[in-house]
């Protein structure tokens, strides 16, 4: 049977680097083809040379694109306007910025309906009620005449697939189409496209570097590195034994339930695509590589069901790379460092001419939290949740509307803002925005010891390069600036920066979900290294359950402004009661067969904080609410060793059942 | 024109002493930009860029006569006593005592450019008899007997000064070619290969073409300078090329000081109102709606006015015509800085409002740093791009405004040699019959080199500090 699309040795150049270097795949129709890998390895680029859609200085070098009987790189521009949209569509990252902010969807979907089916009028608008009826938007004639603004990000990223559907693609370029998105929204739109693979018997390009995504969605995977093709195969070959280094690596510094263990981490950086790269382009950063590596391109070998460029294939040791350390089981004693009760953050909403408060966005609505010394609590939620504004509000960033915050035994006042500061710091999420561009790394780390008049002059020199040594970065970092290093780098300099007044307490934001996975590794590794180390607490905000698996001892679950669920980590994560827990683990995309997993599907989106739902917030998304939850909001179950949840229907249960 | 070194007194006028102060200032920052590579990275591409080179060199140009006709002195008068020296009341500059003869070789009237007669007719005698026609010139090719050597002796002149700029240049050339050879340890041929085909690294085609072309032109106009009138002669009988001349220099500093006064405004107002919002952000958006929405003629008229009425009233601190020329032009400066900063401080608000809620900012809050020094710290640092960009570009439209202002009637003294007083003249020029273009033109000339370099220039900065352009360098 002839393949669907078939990619022949694609290179493609943007200015002398070469990107895409030397890509062979085919995709059959009905199949699903998950492209993988870290950012920088040229997968958008490849996705982008499909539809002849490169940005500036991008040009195809050789190579050859067939989408059925047709010569994609043949066609002129006119023709090909006809194929983008018609036969091959595109569903991009960012829903936000694909769709016109100034057109209601409806009529965005119509345009491309007209262009591609000579719809219009009527008829097209009953044939966009049908497609948002396909990629399950509810009350879909409604929603027509909405804006993109109107609607949340999990109903952008569906308004995107509608209308790239409008074309009746024979092949859809999902380019991380869920990367944005919350893991509930995530599971929801995955399955959107799934289930429309199947009955349109659409051919699908999954550009992804989420393993877990991966696993759950593709028939075959091509893993790319550096502008080329690893290794390639069935998902299900590659997920029992990936046989390159590097799509081992990947796996192994993925924080997994129950391993305490360190993260397998990749050394070195992705080589620079501009200079001529003789041998294994992963050979610099392989634990494996021998001399042949480094002087000669490998080819393409048939191992295991798999196709796998590499010298050493089938040769390497089968066990697990990762290092096991026993996890340093001493014996905690339970003492407070941070004890927070009812923090309330409201915002208030002024409208008129005269502004008057008309209203409260209730971010954080009554907050408890306890983080023991030397530990981690995780405070677990979607984006709109509040969670970062709890870790802001303690820091005093923002100043919250009520609750007392305690560290150390002592109320944190106004007055005593300085030493509120040495003990508690904070990391936050992107690296790029967190440092200054115009500052000298070691005057970003010296930044917070001026201000706070920590040490004397001549030793905060010193006190420069113990830090950098501390979180392993060269000594002659502090001379240079931050655009020098990378992403994991750079987030490394910012635990520096919290580490300088030696606080006690550091609040992590998301620190690691801009980061690709084997950085992310390496960033867990450190920060569980400097716990280890110093007896830092942390307090981890972050949405990635599986990194709070791994590094956490207690998680709290936030929903819209409120902690549903707190324990110890094992509990809360293996045996979730409450119904929002239960599906955000359920919506995690995991490698490891599910075989009786119970999955929860949460339906719509998180309400607005403005307004948000009587009685128990989560009642219009939960399977089990009944007319109790619709009234009332309930009061902490405890389910004994520190576990406790509010939720009426856990509450029911642990009276009909006790014990 | 020689002087001894007791033969004058200099004097320093307000806007000299400003225009020297800027020099400081902007040597000061060029140091400061040269250790901070992250500040050197931009100004770099800058000079990789051909077009930007080239304008960078006319302005440089520019910028030397300006800044030759801004050392002033008074000559000391030969007929006063010794132990007793009494200086005219006249005040020239360097710039006057380079030029020399341009300035007080004075027709009496018109005359068109390279001309040899007076373009009004008057009785002259001749052959005994008393006629009415063209006199010949005073200065204006008084060294020629015969007037049909006209046209050859312009052609030989002009011929000759090319060909002197043509030999200087390749005479530099050579030098540069030999420097740079030796430097980077290649043949002599080796580098010319280089430069012809433009692998140097840096623009060094555009470089040497524009110098030589420039060496050419300033060649061959000393040449005919020496003894016609390039440009011709204006009403009273002055030379227009001397005229336009020294015109740069007040287009220079109406460009530069005026920017003095709006940078700090549009700055501490602009940041302040984009970091601290509330109350301040309020009070500074009114004043400056409030300013913007005054018609800005009006307020540089009624400001103008005042001084004018200011000058007139203390005569005793104005000693000199100069200097009362001077003052008003400062004042000129100051009310054109008062009513355009607001473009920039709109900016720089708006910048300001992204800066402060980036990460790196609250991570600085989280420590406690003060609010001074996150703004020095962290903001402006990395809102100096707009501030340069802006002051780059508002310079070509400064040098334009006055020209405008003096046209209505409220700009620089009248007295004042500018662009916009030779425009303004220009108007009866232009209805007289037959008509007197060369004033326009000359005006016309500089200005447009003037703000075409500077404009250029603006552009080439502006690529390179532009962050979405850098990711594809």
């Amino acid at each position: 049977m002839k393949p669907l699309l078939r990619v022949d040795t694609l290179i493609t150049k943007i200015g002398a680097a070469r990107v895409v270097d030397g890509v062979s795949f085919r995709v059959e129709a009905g199949e699903t083809y998950a492209l993988l890998g870290e950012s920088g390895c040229g997968k958008s680029i490849t996705a982008l040379s499909l539809m002849r859609l490169l940005p500036d200085g991008g040009r195809i070098v050789s190579g050859a694109v067939r989408l059925g009987d047709t010569d994609v790189l043949a066609l002129p521009e006119r023709e090909m306007r006809r194929v983008r949209g018609g036969r091959m569509a595109m569903v991009f990252q960012e829903p936000m910025l694909a769709l016109n902010p100034v057109i209601r969807v409806g009529d965005q979907i119509g345009e491309a309906l007209s262009l591609h089916q000579g719809l219009a009028g009527a008829a097209a608008r009953e044939a966009a009620r049908a497609l948002l009826d396909s990629v399950g938007v509810p009350d879909a004639a409604r929603r027509l005449d909405t804006y993109p603004f109107e609607l949340s990000g999990g109903l952008r990223q569906r308004m995107m697939i509608a209308m790239a559907l409008a074309g009746e693609p024979e092949l859809l370029i999902a380019d991380e189409p869920t990367t944005a998105l919350d893991v509930t929204i995530q599971a929801q739109v995955l399955g959107v496209l799934r289930d429309l693979r199947a009955t349109r018997r659409m051919g699908m390009l999954l550009i992804t570097h989420d393993l877990g995504v991966v696993a759950e969605n593709a028939d075959r995977v091509g893993v790319m590195y550096a502008g080329e093709l690893l290794e390639e195969g069935a998902r299900d070959a590659f997920f029992t034994a990936p046989q390159h280094p590097y799509s081992r690596m990947l796996f192994e510094a993925l924080p997994r339930t129950g391993d305490g263990g360190r993260l397998a981490t990749i050394a070195g950086q992705v080589p620079r695509l501009d200079a001529p790269l003789p041998g294994c382009r992963f050979a610099p950063r392989c634990p494996f590589a021998i001399a042949r590596c480094r002087e000669e391109s490998p080819g393409w070998r048939e191992l295991g069901g798999m196709r796998v460029r590499c010298h050493r294939a089938g040769e390497l040791p089968t066990d697990s790379v990762r290092e096991r350390i026993a996890h340093s089981a001493t014996a905690h004693v339970p003492q407070t460092l941070l004890q927070v009760e009812g923090l309330k953050m409201y915002f208030p909403i002024r409208r008129g001419v005269i502004p008057r408060t008309v209203g409260y966005v209730r971010a954080v609505d009554g907050v408890d939290l306890a983080v023991q010394a030397g530990r981690t609590l995780a405070l677990v939620g979607e984006s709109g949740c509040g969670k970062t504004t709890v870790g802001k509000a303690l820091l005093r960033l923002i100043e919250p509307t009520a609750g007392t915050i305690m560290l150390g035994g002592e109320t944190v006042a106004a007055k005593r803002m300085p030493a509120l500061r040495r003990q508690a710091q904070m990391v936050f999420q992107d690296p790029f925005s967190s440092l200054n561009p115009r500052m000298r790394v070691a005057d970003i780390l010296l930044e917070g010891m001026e201000a706070l008049g920590v040490d004397t002059r001549g030793k905060r020199r010193g006190a420069v390069a113990r830090l950098l040594s501390q979180v392993g970065l060269p000594d002659d970092a502090g001379d240079r600036y931050p655009h020098a290093f990378s992403g994991g780098q750079r987030q490394r300099i910012a635990i520096a920066r919290a580490l300088a007044v030696s606080p006690r307490l550091v609040i992590c934001d998301e620190p690691t979900s801009a980061l690709d996975v084997s950085v992310q590794a390496q960033i867990l590794n450190l920060l569980k290294d400097l716990q280890d180390d110093l007896g830092l607490a942390y307090l981890f905000i972050t949405h990635n359950l599986a990194v709070v698996e791994y590094l956490a001892h207690e998680v709290a679950v936030m929903y819209l402004g409120r902690i549903v669920e707190q324990g110890p980590a094992g509990a809360v994560l293996h045996t979730p009661r409450h119904p929002y827990t239960q599906a955000l683990v359920g919506a995690l995309p995991r490698i490891e067969p599910h075989a009786g997993r119970r999955i929860i599907r949460l339906a719509g989106d998180q309400p607005s904080p403005l307004n948000p739902p009587a009685g128990c917030h989560f009642h219009p998304r939960c399977p089990h609410a009944s007319a109790i939850c619709r009234q009332t909001y309930p009061q902490q179950t405890d389910l004994g060793g520190g576990h406790w949840v509010r939720c009426h229907w856990v509450a029911e249960q642990g009276k009909d059942f006790p014990g | 024109m020689s002087v001894g070194s007791f033969d004058f007194v200099p004097v320093i006028l307000w806007t000299d002493a400003l225009i020297f102060a800027l020099l400081g200032v902007v040597l000061a920052l060029v140091w400061f930009i040269r250790r901070h590579p992250h500040l050197r990275a931009p100004w770099r591409s800058v000079a990789r860029r051909p077009m930007t080179v080239g304008a960078a060199l006319v302005l440089v140009v520019f910028v030397f006569i300006g800044l030759l006709d801004s050392l002033h002195y008074r000559e000391k008068l030969s007929d006063s006593l010794p132990g007793h020296p009494q200086y005219s009341v006249e005040v020239l500059s360097a710039f006057d005592a380079l030029v020399g003869r341009l300035r007080t070789q004075q027709e009496k009237t018109y005359s068109a450019p390279l001309a040899l007669r007076l373009y009004a007719k008057e009785f002259i005698e001749r052959d005994g008899m008393t006629v009415r026609d063209y006199p010949r010139l005073k200065y204006g090719g008084a060294h020629l007997k015969k007037t049909d050597a006209h046209a050859s002796d312009i052609a030989w002149r002009i011929f000759a000064g090319l060909g002197q700029g043509l030999a200087a240049s390749l005479l530099l050339f050579g030098l540069l070619a030999a420097w740079q050879a030796r430097r980077h340890d290649t043949a002599f041929g080796d580098w010319l290969a280089a430069w012809r085909t433009g692998h140097l690294g840096w623009p060094g085609r555009t470089l040497v073409l524009v110098l030589g072309l420039m060496l050419m032109l300033g060649a061959a106009m000393a040449h005919l300078a020496a003894d016609y009138h390039v440009f011709g002669t204006d009403k009273v009988g002055q030379d227009v090329l001397y005229i336009s001349l020294k015109s740069i220099r007040t287009g220079l500093v109406i460009g530069t000081l005026t920017t003095l006064v709006t940078l700090p405004l549009a700055i501490l107002l602009g940041i302040a109102a984009g970091y601290f919002r509330g109350w301040v952000d309020d009070v500074i958006q009114y004043v400056y709606t409030v300013l913007n929405s005054i018609p800005g003629v009006l307020l540089i008229a009624s400001a103008v006015l005042i001084v004018q009425v200011a000058i007139e009233a203390h005569p005793q601190v104005f000693d000199t015509a100069a200097a009362r020329a001077d003052i008003r032009l400062l004042a000129l400066c100051l009310i054109m800085g008062v009513t355009s900063w607001t473009g920039l401080a709109r900016l720089l608000r708006g910048e300001s409002l992204k800066l402060r809620t980036l990460d790196y900012v609250e991570a600085a809050r989280a420590f406690g740093v003060s609010h001074v020094r996150i703004i020095s710290r962290h903001i402006f640092p990395n809102v100096f791009h707009l501030v340069l960009i802006a002051v780059v570009l508002d310079f070509s439209g400064l040098v334009l405004a006055e020209a405008v202002l003096s046209y209505v009637g409220v700009g620089v003294d009248p007295t004042m040699y500018s662009w916009g007083n030779m425009i303004n003249g220009a108007r009866l020029e232009l209805a007289r019959e037959p008509v007197v273009w060369w004033q326009l033109g000359a005006a016309f000339v500089f200005m447009f080199t003037l703000v075409l370099a500077a404009n250029l220039f603006a552009d080439g900065v502006r690529d390179a500090f532009d962050p979405r352009l850098e990711a594809r360098r």
